[in-house]
């Protein structure tokens, strides 16, 4: 689906990951920041009716942010049938995820991976996180369907610690301040 | 990857990973001299860490907390831990709330339903590796499945906030209540959906199932006059009734080396048992509402189903079941004066039970006066299968020696697929190793 001129677009900014396994909370820890700056910049913005799990209006609707688009906010567990609902009919899907760095190369906790996809058709790299293969198997599941969206981009994080518990590892919330701007920059280019 | 022992009849077969389960774990079969000599299923990260640091918590935050063990059945552990600090409060849910929580569960039941039957296990009877290959060749079949937990995402979102990890569950009852307007539009894609779950249900019917039988004692919840979901005693089916209260003196719990998930044995009953769907129906077919007792009839499925290869037929029924008592419920649903019970803190000890997806989920707090949880203690239904399903792998590999190793690892797991074994609950990727040599 893609939005005309005069039609808003819809955005969907997907945070997958469980904020009890250590890093795998970054997903979520993003979406809370936007979620933040959505409060704060449109304080009259209303929610949709569902209050924490998305968030109708644009996170970042200054002036350099993008007014021509709807963002919502998901939370998800990284379930490929999941994310494909999630970003079906999106014109640009962000997703934030934890992945575990496979060699070659030492781990660099907190580095940040940036991969773009134009209604793919790929085999794409398999990010590993606490809760499975989720996102390579939902694009394979979303090209199958022919439920991809215009544009999908993925923000990978480098992890620590998926281990059991909450908090992120230092490393990794450093990088979540950076990975916030970073999915800011891909809503506000459109 | 394989291995062949040195003589006929002993080998070793080992696959790296046994996908469409929900967790991670491993298998292991040992065969020597042509007999089936040990059966493992390895379970590494059960929800034991959880019941850690709930300790010391408030408790109101053991419905939040425990919803994270599993993305697929959160109201499940949201439910158990409310029945039991309301246990431990002395609270008893009232009408609506009661049955708005039972309306919460069954869109836990349908999303998880539709989701294991179309995307993990289907795929297994047609001949595909995955639902992705099953898609390619069937889109309108995964469109169904999906289309049947867009139904149940949109009865939890309006209920439980979100349909991942529900934030609207409270002790006592619920942040905030629907009106009943507002969930008139999911009744009417609930109605949509219970014909697509009716199409469900004669799709599966017209599988080939192998030929097989579990012997286990069944244990599953009771609700005399309807289905079970949400709440109930625990039934038998060698005649065993108890409460949640006595859930541990019936259910003993063993360390086993293999496995980080505990082994559940019923005392006095000689060992394994199995809960879970066919358990389920086995023992409360006769409350199957209307259209969900005629679609198993019309499948073939007699009152009791002892077929774990059929399990995609029950688990298709109660997605039917579901469905009809979520539309009953919306339909009597009157907005309540508040969204829920107080449950003052007092210091006492409460147990509670719910059917999960997958069987039995039982829950137990201690808490001070002060209202701080002293102890917790989880027992989540795949930990409780882990030996009855061992034991059904027994047979099952006994009888199908004379496979090739390929064949004999892709069986196995289909046939551990049969459970539907949560291993999130107990976490993503089980692999499977069968030894035939020395």
């Amino acid at each position: 689906m893609t939005g005309g001129a005069a039609q808003r677009r819809r955005v969907v900014v997907i945070g997958v990951g469980n904020t009890y396994r250590r890093d795998d909370g970054i997903g979520q820890e993003v979406l809370s920041r936007l979620r933040a700056r959505a409060a704060d910049d449109t304080a009259d913005d209303t929610a949709d009716g569902n209050p924490d799990d998305t968030a109708d209006g644009n996170p970042d609707d200054t002036a350099d942010g993008n007014p021509d688009d709807t963002v919502q906010l998901v939370t998800s567990d990284g379930e490929p049938a999941s994310l494909v609902e999630a970003w079906t009919g999106a014109s640009l899907a962000v997703v934030v995820d934890a992945v575990l760095a496979a060699a070659p190369g030492p781990p660099a906790p907190g580095r940040l991976h940036r991969i773009v996809l134009y209604r793919p058709d790929p085999v794409p790299a398999r990010p590993v996180s606490s809760h499975g293969l989720g996102l390579g198997e939902a694009v394979r599941l979303g090209v199958a369907l022919g439920r991809m969206p215009d544009r999908l981009i993925i923000h990978a994080v480098e992890a620590a610690d998926v281990g059991h518990g909450p908090g992120l590892s230092p490393a990794v919330a450093a990088a979540a301040g950076p990975l916030t701007a970073a999915v800011l920059r891909d809503l506000r280019a459109g | 990857m394989t291995h062949r022992g040195t003589h006929l009849g002993d080998r070793t077969l080992a696959a790296a990973g046994l996908a469409r389960v929900e967790g991670e774990g491993g298998m292991y079969v040992r065969v020597s001299d042509g007999r089936v000599e040990e059966v493992r299923l390895d379970i590494y990260e059960p929800p034991r860490f959880f019941e850690a640091f709930l300790a010391g918590r408030s408790y109101t935050e053991p419905p939040d907390i425990t919803a994270r063990i599993c993305g697929i059945c959160p109201v499940a552990y949201q439910t158990s831990a409310c029945w039991a600090i309301e246990a431990a409060c002395g609270v008893t849910l009232p009408e609506p709330l009661a049955g708005l929580r039972r309306l919460l569960y069954c869109g836990e039941w349908i999303s998880s339903h539709a989701l294991h039957i179309y995307m993990l296990h289907a795929p297994d009877f047609l001949g595909y590796p995955g639902a992705v290959e099953l898609a390619r060749d069937h889109r309108e079949v995964v469109e169904r499945g999906l289309s049947l937990r867009r139904a149940a995402n949109a009865l939890m979102e309006a209920i439980g906030g979100r349909s991942v990890h529900p934030v609207n569950v409270r002790v006592g009852g619920f942040y905030r209540v629907p009106s009943a307007g507002e969930l008139a539009p999911v009744a009417e894609q609930l109605a949509r959906a219970l014909d697509l779950a009716l199409e469900t249900v004669r799709w599966v019917a017209g599988f080939d199932f192998p030929d097989f039988r579990c012997d286990h004692e069944l244990l599953a919840l009771r609700q005399p006059g309807s289905y079970p979901i949400e709440a109930g005693t625990l039934v038998s089916s060698r005649g065993l009734e108890f409460t949640a209260a006595d859930f541990e003196r019936h259910v003993i719990e063993e360390q086993v080396p293999h496995s980080t998930a505990l082994h559940a044995r019923l005392a006095g009953h000689g060992g394994s048992y199995l809960t879970g769907p066919l358990a389920r129906y086995s023992l409360n077919s006769q409350w199957l509402p209307p259209a969900a007792a005629a679609a198993a009839a019309d499948a073939g499925l007699g009152p009791v189903c002892r077929n774990p290869f059929q399990s995609i037929v029950v688990r298709a029924v109660e997605t039917v079941c579901a469905i009809e008592e979520a539309l009953r419920l919306v339909r009597a649903y009157r907005q309540p004066a508040s969204p829920f019970a107080e449950a003052a803190p007092r210091a006492g000890t409460g147990h509670g039970v719910s059917e999960a997806p997958r069987g039995v989920l039982y829950h137990r707090y201690e808490l001070d006066s002060a209202g701080i949880v002293r102890s917790a203690r989880i027992i989540p239904p795949t930990s409780q299968n882990q030996a009855a399903i061992q034991d059904d792998l027994r047979g099952f590999v006994q009888d199908r020696l004379a496979f090739d190793d390929e064949r004999l690892t892709r069986e196995c797991e289909q046939a551990v697929r049969n459970y539907d074994p949560c291993i999130s609950c107990a976490t993503h990727f089980l692999r499977l190793r069968v030894d035939r040599g020395r």
